[in-house]
């Protein structure tokens, strides 16, 4: 029997595979086809403080093995996210979730992750510090190690769960923001949110995306999210959740082999809802065929 | 929802770039017209959400068009493949609310979907009210099978090339129905709610898990956020906000 349990600031995981935020909701729609139970998190959909209906539309485009969204972060705000989805969420899935939380101020931060504190539910707190598709919010402040640590302190001052900050790719020097957050206290990273896009529709001459850029994701950006989780994972002492176009048991087992602790998977559940179960289910063949007993074991075990 | 794998049965070019597919596989979960199927291409990253023509227990047809490289690929398939597909998908339409005197309206490659309505129609004895809205005679569609449902629909084009000159709305001005269901393009759909009394309107959107999980096809009604691909395609018309 191959053991496929990591752990994260204390919370153990059954094993690494968790729905990426944005990308599953918060897993009605996919606890209808199996039993999500099995996942070993759900990191659910970005909330901020207030409501938004998010970008106009279309908010997707189709890339090479992989796509860009501009959803813009739709969600019904703090106080409906706690009082009902979460409600709801439990009934469907009994193991600690992962908060996304996104915010226009340090202050919308904070209050999230209030609220946040207070949902026995609620495992890790992840702040998203890194949405590319929202203006002057998100990741204005994850492009600079100082806003990201303003963030990482005003946050943990207010939460005695563990703090997770979520990183852009779209930065000079993603380690030295990782430093940054990690001296200001997080507990955890997660890497990498969606790389910076756009497509255009050569027949009308207009960009696909209303708003034109989006977050790309999907498999064609897994090396670069591999490259940094490997680079940031070497560079910090605290745990770095992976993720950025992992689609398979062999890119989970990659990714933890960089330096990741446990994986997030996004883009792959919208294109095959059944992606994370089939992940959790190969795992085992995988590390027996790899000859892996213990997936914590590989972690980080590239030079 | 469930992923299915069916198997082509048949391919037909009914019309300058516009295919019928016939799948053959599980499709028990099909349960209402206007719904649609998501469908994988080789090559392609995201699926392709296509509207059901008609269903059965363990078929469903598919009449969609050529407006891109995954379309294309997927007419170039072949009797004997398999597709991997995604289905049921979508709310579909409630012939229930119809009434007795029912007018169903598609435009264009928004036709196809209002076959198995007015199949649905029949089957319940009630002859619906057919119209057909086209750009040129060239592009009229399906016009055939309706017929054979026993329905003799009304054809509007644009260019006057076949029936009524026009748009759908100039033949419902002269038609008495109380209710209408509807697909095609968006302009068509709003002209038609402006003046229909009530009914059930469908709609399109570029999504990409075509099952509500990435809220890119949402849209602001009365009743708040609905996405287009779970909680429609099909709106009502008291709920929809242009």
């Amino acid at each position: 029997m191959v053991d496929l349990k990591v752990n994260l600031s204390g919370i153990t995981l059954d094993n690494p595979v968790i729905p990426a935020s944005g990308t599953f909701g918060y897993g009605k729609e996919f606890a209808e086809i199996y039993d999500i139970n099995i996942l070993g998190s759900i990191s659910f959909k970005g909330t901020t403080r207030d409501a938004r209906l998010g970008n106009p539309l279309p908010r997707i485009a189709e890339c090479t093995s992989g796509l860009i969204n501009s959803v813009g972060l739709q969600n019904p705000g703090v106080e409906a996210v706690c009082e009902k989805e979460l409600v709801d969420m439990a009934k469907i899935y009994s193991k600690p979730v992962i908060a996304n939380v996104s915010g226009f101020s340090i202050e919308e931060y904070v209050e999230c992750a209030k609220a946040m504190d207070k949902q026995p539910q609620v495992g890790i707190i992840e702040v998203n510090v890194s949405c590319p598709n929202v203006h002057n919010g998100g990741m204005a402040y994850g492009v600079l190690p100082e806003s990201a640590a303003e963030v990482t302190r005003a946050v943990k001052a207010v939460t005695t769960k563990p703090v997770y900050i979520k990183l852009s790719p779209n930065v000079t020097d993603i380690v030295a923001i990782a430093k940054a957050c990690e001296e200001a206290g997080a507990d955890g990273l997660s890497l990498i949110n969606t790389m910076l896009g756009m497509r255009i529709d050569i027949a009308r001459r207009k960009p696909v995306i209303a708003n034109k850029m989006g977050g790309f994701s999907g498999p064609a950006i897994f090396p670069v999210a591999v490259r940094m989780v490997y680079q940031v994972a070497k560079a910090v002492n605290i745990p770095v959740i992976g993720m950025g176009g992992v689609s398979s048991a062999r890119d989970v087992i990659e990714m933890m082999m960089a330096g990741a602790t446990a994986v997030q998977v996004g883009a792959a559940n919208l294109v095959n809802p059944y992606v994370c179960k089939e992940i959790i289910e190969d795992l085992p063949k995988v590390m027996e065929e790899l000859g892996i007993e213990k997936l914590s074991d590989i972690i980080g075990i590239i030079e | 929802m469930k992923r299915q794998t069916l198997k082509i049965d048949s391919i037909t070019e009914i019309q300058n770039g516009i295919f019928a597919m016939n799948l053959g596989g599980d499709c028990s979960e099909v349960n209402a017209p206007g719904q649609f199927i998501n469908i994988h291409v080789d090559g392609f990253y995201l699926r392709r959400p296509i509207s059901i023509y008609s269903y059965g227990e363990d078929y469903v047809t598919i009449v969609f068009k050529v407006v891109g490289q995954g379309t294309k690929a997927l007419s170039e398939m072949k009797v004997g493949d398999e597709l991997d597909v995604l289905l049921p998908l979508g709310n579909g339409f409630d012939p229930e609310k119809g009434g007795e005197k029912p007018l169903l309206v598609g435009g264009g490659i928004g036709v196809p979907p209002m076959y198995g309505l007015a199949k649905d129609f029949i089957n319940r004895g009630i002859v619906p009210q057919v119209i057909m809205g086209f750009n040129s005679a060239d592009d009229v569609i399906l016009l055939h099978q309706f017929k054979l449902l026993g329905i003799e629909p009304i054809v509007t084009t644009v260019d006057g090339s076949m029936g009524i000159k026009g748009f759908v709305t100039d033949a419902m001005k002269d038609l008495d129905y109380d209710y209408v269901y509807t697909c095609g393009p968006e302009p068509m759909l709003k002209a038609i709610w402006d003046v229909a009394p009530d009914g059930q309107f469908s709609f399109e959107a570029r999504m990409a898990c075509g099952f509500g999980a990435c809220m890119g096809c949402t849209c602001e009604t009365k009743y708040g956020y609905k996405r287009i691909c779970k909680d429609g395609p099909v709106l009502y018309k008291e709920e929809i906000i242009w």
